[in-house]
């Protein structure tokens, strides 16, 4: 195997690692609240103007700003699922559908607004270093952005089979009924999963903003690859959603390397299709 | 910062420099009687939002500095500015719409496949398009009556290109023996790239093109397309781009160390855009594109100059500003020619046209029998501190070429 082969693929794994992230916070908020979050990759994008202008405005490097935006996105989404959301759980899938697309097509005509077209992008110090590794060149704002991603997807799986709040969620998803029963606050545990959803959104939109500029058609594509790696890891299984960030991550680039480059995302769309066709519950995801 | 040379002329010195080329040209008896002509009502269709939003804006900026400038020249315009948000079919319905609001003459797209669907609108509602760029070649090779074009197509900026480096060449004494070709798979980069791969084998180029790399231009990252490049062992990177995507590769390069001894555009956007100085800084020095550009040494572009530094101070005077004057400058003129801004009027006088005091570099703007300028003529830019300069041809030159340039690391 080639050292340019190995390069990329250690560059679509440190990608395919934030990508993860990403569609963990799509795959906790449908594996317990049942509303699937057509608007994750918008509220992806705020998160990254949200970094972005941490960075222009306070000099915050994202990596610092992350935790404030962390916290704004948990908040916003708790809000969102008390104010909004709640009361079209358990409702039929397409009202909430139409819900989520409206709520993604105002985040995306509110950010043109609020930013205007252009692209965003965040200039770090170290943007341009590359740590050499052997004949490897490992690039430091990916490993960074990787590194950051996976410590917070461990994390949160801790949370959820290690504290009491987490187990309690994981109660609400196994057996609604049951959590009722057993007087659990159901509402109040969803609101907790939807913010704890969009905290994973602002955590993947900080690390996403150092490796790829914001503008808002960026939110729609965002959207689209959360559920190709949800759809493939296996909708509502952690473990499938790193799986499947890491998958799509490195099958890209070897689409690019092997194939064409312009045949990257149609290479993802391969493996979808596949999965669904061989596989419909996702590689990780439990038959219902 | 800003990218913007010093005023040298004012709308004064403009105003003389315009008679006496419209003397020049003929239509000088119009533009001396002065009269209060009825303005032309200029549809301007460009991407203001979207993926070419960036360029679309230069656009704009360069219109909306010129209808003061013409009214000087005693050719009022009237402009109606929509957004094709980069998609062909808003495109086509902005055009529809423009056209029902009362344009009577339409100008854009800025993009080859929107300018398609233009001009296909303008066909069947016999009102003229004047394209400020787009390459295309079948734009003009579809017998169109209705579209005139002020811009080279992709075989000619291509042979136009590529002929310019081997001028660089020759100017350094250095000549590259492998280059490796990536483009942008848009409308505009696919046809760039037929051009190269038609053009390039007869121009006995000194050096042979090792692999040529298609890619989405709207990928997330381009580390794989930039990591394949670096594999083919290439020492010269001719690039097809648009400002996003230049941006991603460049980053790509430096990250990955990839250093050819040049990387080139034969004639596409992106590395001269202010977006490119501010987000890669000393990266973005040194990188080429052969393309059309404005001509310092014109009094005209002078005059746009002094005015778009006055309106923009922070925005960069290139390209785009100066092909969107000209196209309005064509419609302005063909309406003073007919003595009347209606559509069929224009239609009438535009095959005619000839303007031989103009901004860009290049001769007299003129249309041949398909409605396409053939007097265009391209230069090589490199940026220098933030800058674009003239480097070639030597007689147009703001500055001498660096050919290898500088390592990454070896920069500041």
């Amino acid at each position: 195997m080639s050292v340019d082969l190995v390069n990329q693929i250690i560059t679509g794994l440190l990608t395919g690692l934030v990508y993860s992230l990403l569609a963990l916070g799509l795959s906790v908020i449908f594996g317990v609240v049942r509303v699937v979050n057509f608007a994750h990759g918008e509220m992806t994008a705020l998160a990254m103007y949200g970094a972005w202008a941490l960075s222009t405005y306070l000099d915050l490097d994202p990596l610092v700003g992350m935790p404030v935006v962390v916290v704004v996105m948990f908040a916003a989404g708790y809000l969102l699922q008390r104010g909004l959301v709640d009361s079209f759980v358990g409702k039929p899938e397409h009202m909430q559908f139409i819900l989520m697309v409206s709520l993604a097509i105002i985040m995306v005509n509110s950010s043109l607004l609020g930013f205007g077209p252009d692209a965003h992008g965040i200039q770090v110090s170290y943007g341009f270093d590359t740590y050499e590794v052997g004949p490897l060149l490992i690039d430091k704002v990916r490993l960074l952005a990787a590194g950051a991603s996976l410590a917070i997807s461990l994390m949160l799986m801790a949370f959820f089979r290690l504290t009491l709040m987490g187990k309690a969620i994981r109660a609400c998803a196994d057996n609604l009924v049951g959590a009722k029963v057993i007087g659990l606050d159901v509402k109040r545990l969803y609101a907790v999963t939807f913010g704890i959803g969009t905290a994973c959104v602002g955590a993947a939109g900080a690390l996403l903003s150092m490796l790829i500029d914001v503008m808002p058609p960026t939110g729609p594509e965002l959207t689209l690859l959360a559920f190709i790696i949800v759809i493939v890891g296996g909708l509502g299984s952690m473990t499938g959603a790193l799986l499947g960030g890491m998958l799509i991550g490195v099958s890209e680039v070897l689409a690019g390397y092997f194939l064409m480059p312009s045949m990257k995302s149609m290479f993802s769309f391969a493996i979808l299709i596949l999965v669904l066709v061989l596989r419909p519950q996702g590689l990780l995801g439990a038959k219902r | 910062m800003s990218e913007s040379r010093s005023p040298i002329i004012n709308r004064r010195g403009f105003v003389a420099a315009g008679a006496a080329g419209a003397v020049a040209l003929g239509m000088g008896g119009s533009i001396g009687r002065a009269r209060a002509a009825q303005p032309v009502k200029v549809g301007l269709l460009l991407p203001l939002s979207g993926s070419l939003a960036r360029e679309g804006q230069s656009c704009k900026r360069g219109a909306e500095v010129t209808p003061a400038l013409l009214a000087d020249l005693g050719m009022p315009v009237q402009l109606m500015i929509a957004d094709t948000e980069t998609n062909i079919d808003t495109a086509r319905t902005r055009a529809e719409k423009l056209i029902a609001d009362g344009a009577q003459v339409l100008i854009g797209a800025f993009e080859s496949a929107q300018t398609l669907a233009v001009a296909q609108v303008c066909e069947q509602r016999g009102v003229p398009l004047v394209i400020n760029i787009a390459a295309a070649p079948n734009i003009t090779e579809q017998g169109f009556k209705t579209v005139f074009r002020n811009f080279p197509t992709a075989p000619r900026l291509v042979g136009e290109g590529l002929s310019l480096m081997k001028d660089l060449f020759k100017a350094s004494g250095v000549t590259p023996s492998k280059a490796v070709f990536m483009h942008n798979n848009d409308t505009f980069g696919s046809a760039m790239a037929g051009a190269v791969g038609k053009i390039f084998p007869t121009l006995d180029m000194p050096f042979a093109i090792a692999e040529t790399i298609s890619y989405d231009g709207a990928a997330r990252d381009l580390a794989v397309e930039v990591g394949k490049a670096k594999a083919t062992g290439a020492d010269l990177l001719i690039l097809v781009a648009h400002g996003e995507d230049s941006i991603k590769v460049i980053r790509e390069m430096v990250k990955q160390r990839f250093e050819p001894k040049a990387i080139v555009s034969p004639g596409s956007p992106g590395m001269y855009e202010v977006q490119f100085y501010k987000t890669l800084g000393k990266y973005a020095d040194y990188s080429m594109t052969n393309l059309p550009w404005i001509n310092p040494k014109s009094k005209m572009s002078q005059a746009l100059l002094a005015a778009f530094a006055k309106a923009y101070p922070d925005a960069l005077f290139e390209m785009n500003v100066g092909y969107t004057f000209e196209a309005i400058l064509i419609a302005a003129d063909a309406a003073k020619r007919a003595g009347s801004p209606e559509p069929k009027a224009l239609l009438e006088v535009l095959p005619a046209t000839n303007i031989t005091d103009h901004v860009m570099i290049g001769g007299a703007i003129t249309f041949d029998a398909k409605g396409q300028n053939n007097n265009t003529r391209s230069a090589t830019i490199q940026n220098f501190g933030g800058k674009p300069l003239v480097v070639l041809p030597a007689e147009a030159a703001e500055a001498k070429p660096v050919f290898p340039v500088p390592g990454w690391q070896q920069r500041g």
